[in-house]
């Protein structure tokens, strides 16, 4: 972004990389997969590299409001100072936060999650997506609670998965009903309290009962869950991948 | 005026009377919640209320006990108006005033009758899942002892009001004679022949006044109060999207007067009273009103608790009991201020710890499926940040793991140990 900056430009859109996807070794792969469709559509975008910090979700959903806001008012500091308009990030956690919880903090941006402003790429052309290795794969998504329930995006990721000419088949539990990962709230970063069963376990279960080929994402830590769901109860059957991996991956990016 | 009705303007005056003394105390204990702002969208407020309250939108998502709550709150309503036709009866002794108007009594008491049945055969359905089938969500540890029982007792009550309604139509012989209306009363007549029917028609008619009165003071008691209170309720409802929880403003002041590097940190505190005793909530007075008003709406049906994640898997936390403990408490509280002449008098105990646990707490996902569950925009989410909010900020009581993340966060702007200056290294690998 600075680099941007220094050359008097704006990009089209920041691209809010996230903790997930600059650090995590699954969900970098999602941040590449993603930055090779922006290339691909001709989109000019930045990141804020190094200046990026946490947008203080976990901490506020753990009940840290003060470190919350220290971090809210920070980013919102740097992304005023480069002037910022639009965001898209591939974490829903991000997305709710940059969106929602930033604005009375004096952070106003367009927010849009990864699934949203790819489709809207594809609605302008700028994009197109192939079957290729994917066609008649039975695909499933699985809901981001803080894109679903929280957001109300339900749309976007399935409108992508039915171009890549797969079979799109859905949990008993989805959209608005969608079983959380068990990873929100803060409970990534912690063992779950006592109880008879893990959610990512149950939750991979149900995906099972509709035997799909891979179970699509739009988060990076539903990703982390249900790859260990699926790592626990059907290794080797079913593959989690997100959204911007299976367009990428059908096009050969 | 004659005898009977004085007796029963008293005791109409008297139901009445003593519910609205109620209904007083209902709302100073929702009063003692802090204040929150719920001004604005007026519009979608009131589209809210019509369509989830009044309409049952959210009721019907599950089919059958959708219907059926529908046939029951369509029944209640509309043979409520017969009830006016009682109180005039009773106050000015006449009998079936609205008679007069012809055919169209006949046809409005025919569907009243409809109705009663109707709601009969559904509370007989509700009393056997509730007892017989014993449907999963009933049978939750927070439903044993009077939960269990006043859901029940509701049943009854409702049962019996609405037989009563049928053989006070039944054993009217003027009513009968008309053969106007009598659509399900005329098959029950049969049963009373040979007995004194002004006699029977005349207790039902009294029982059937005196039960409704009686079930109108129970509300204040009991679960049921959902019937009134979802109104208000779904109006107050959030109106933002669930995925937004609010920012504290104290907080907010604080995190302000840190960053102003012109604030002269050894000026005397001009404390203006902006600043919280407490941040988060341990007892009911932290929370906000509305939240308040939640928990008196409750009704118990367990949606929420039967969505919720954690629940499923078996961990204590159940976002019902949330809303029940909240609601005990705010009684106990109430009738404390009862005790001590309209002040609270501290009790040793608080709703965090004494009524809901850490570990119910930290098993939230803040998936919002119990906010999403519920029929009558209930939010126990809210109220899990709030205490999650006290034991973090005030008792640094969060589990050693969230410790780390937290300092991860606070040093190096992420939740796992890696260094700030490695966020880019992604690109090169």
């Amino acid at each position: 972004m600075a680099e941007y900056t220094a050359l008097g430009k704006q990009p089209e859109v920041l691209f809010w990389v996230g903790c997930a996807g600059s650090f995590d070794d699954r969900a970098k792969k999602i941040t590449k997969a993603f930055v090779k469709l922006l290339h691909q559509a001709k989109v000019e975008f930045a990141v804020l590299g190094t200046e990026e910090s946490c947008t203080g979700d976990p901490a506020k959903r753990a009940g840290n409001e003060f470190l919350f806001q220290m971090q809210a008012v920070t980013n919102i500091e740097v992304l005023n100072a480069y002037e910022v308009k639009k965001i898209v990030t591939a974490c829903p956690h991000c997305f709710n936060t940059l969106k929602n919880e930033y604005p009375s903090l004096g952070g106003d941006f367009q927010v849009m999650h990864h699934t949203q402003f790819l489709k809207s790429l594809l609605d302008e052309g700028r994009l197109s997506i192939e079957g290729g290795q994917f066609k008649g794969k039975r695909i499933t998504f699985h809901d981001p609670c803080y894109l679903g329930r929280a957001n109300d995006v339900y749309e976007a990721p399935r409108d992508l998965i039915k171009k890549l000419d797969a079979e799109l088949v859905e949990m008993k539990n989805c959209r608005k009903k969608g079983l959380c990962c068990g990873a929100g709230g803060a409970q990534m970063f912690k063992d779950a309290e006592q109880g008879n069963k893990e959610i990512n376990i149950e939750r991979t279960e149900q995906a099972m009962e509709i035997k799909p080929d891979i179970i699509a994402a739009g988060c990076p830590f539903c990703n982390t869950m249900m790859t260990d769901g699926v790592k626990n109860k059907a290794e080797g059957q079913i593959e989690v991948m997100d959204v911007a991996e299976l367009i990428a991956n059908a096009k050969d990016l | 005026m004659n005898f009977p009705n004085v007796i029963f303007a008293f005791i109409l005056v008297l139901g009445i009377g003593f519910f609205a003394r109620n209904v007083g105390k209902l709302k100073r204990n929702i009063a003692l919640g802090k204040d929150v702002d719920v001004s604005g969208n007026t519009t979608i407020r009131w589209k809210n209320m019509a369509r989830i309250a009044l309409g049952q939108s959210k009721m019907v998502r599950r089919p059958i006990a959708g219907i059926l709550h529908v046939v029951v709150y369509i029944g209640f309503v509309i043979i409520n108006i017969e009830v006016l036709e009682i109180v005039i009866d009773g106050l000015f002794g006449t009998h079936r005033i609205f008679s007069g108007i012809g055919s169209l009594y006949g046809i409005l008491i025919g569907t009243f009758e409809i109705l009663a049945a109707l709601v009969f055969v559904a509370v007989i359905v509700f009393w056997f899942r509730r007892n017989v089938v014993k449907i999963r969500r009933f049978m939750s540890a927070e439903m044993k002892g009077w939960p269990k029982q006043d859901g029940n007792l509701i049943l009854y009550f409702e049962i019996v009001l609405m037989g009563l309604f049928i053989i006070m139509n039944a054993t009217d012989v003027e009513f009968q004679s008309l053969n106007s209306g009598n659509i399900i009363s005329q098959f029950f007549a049969p049963l009373f022949e040979g007995y004194n029917l002004h006699f029977i028609e005349r207790a039902a008619w009294w029982m059937h006044i005196v039960g409704i009165l009686i079930f109108l003071n129970y509300l204040y008691y009991s679960k049921h109060l959902h019937i009134l209170l979802a109104f208000p309720n779904t109006y107050y409802g959030s109106v933002k999207p669930k995925g937004e929880f609010n920012n504290l403003e104290a907080v907010t002041n604080e995190v302000k007067l840190m960053m102003d590097p012109t604030i002269d940190p050894f000026a005397a505190s001009d404390d203006d009273g902006s600043t919280p005793d407490k941040f988060g909530a341990s007892d009911v007075q932290d929370l906000n009103w509305v939240q308040l008003l939640n928990a008196y709406t409750c009704t118990e049906c367990g949606r929420c608790t039967s969505e919720c994640p954690a629940n499923q898997t078996g961990k204590k936390l159940s976002p019902r009991k949330i809303m029940m403990d909240t609601r005990d408490r705010l009684v106990e509280v109430g009738a404390n201020i009862d005790a001590n002449k309209g002040e609270f008098i501290a009790d040793g105990k608080q709703l965090l710890g004494d009524y809901i646990t850490n570990e119910e707490l930290w098993a939230c996902t803040s998936c919002n499926a119990c906010v999403e569950a519920c029929p009558i925009s209930i939010d126990p989410l809210s109220i899990i940040l709030e205490m999650r909010r006290y034991l973090v900020m005030e008792q640094s009581a969060a589990p050693m793991e969230l410790n780390t993340m937290m300092s991860n966060i606070e040093n190096n702007g992420a939740p796992w140990p890696y260094n700030q200056m490695d966020r880019l290294n992604w690109k090169n690998e």
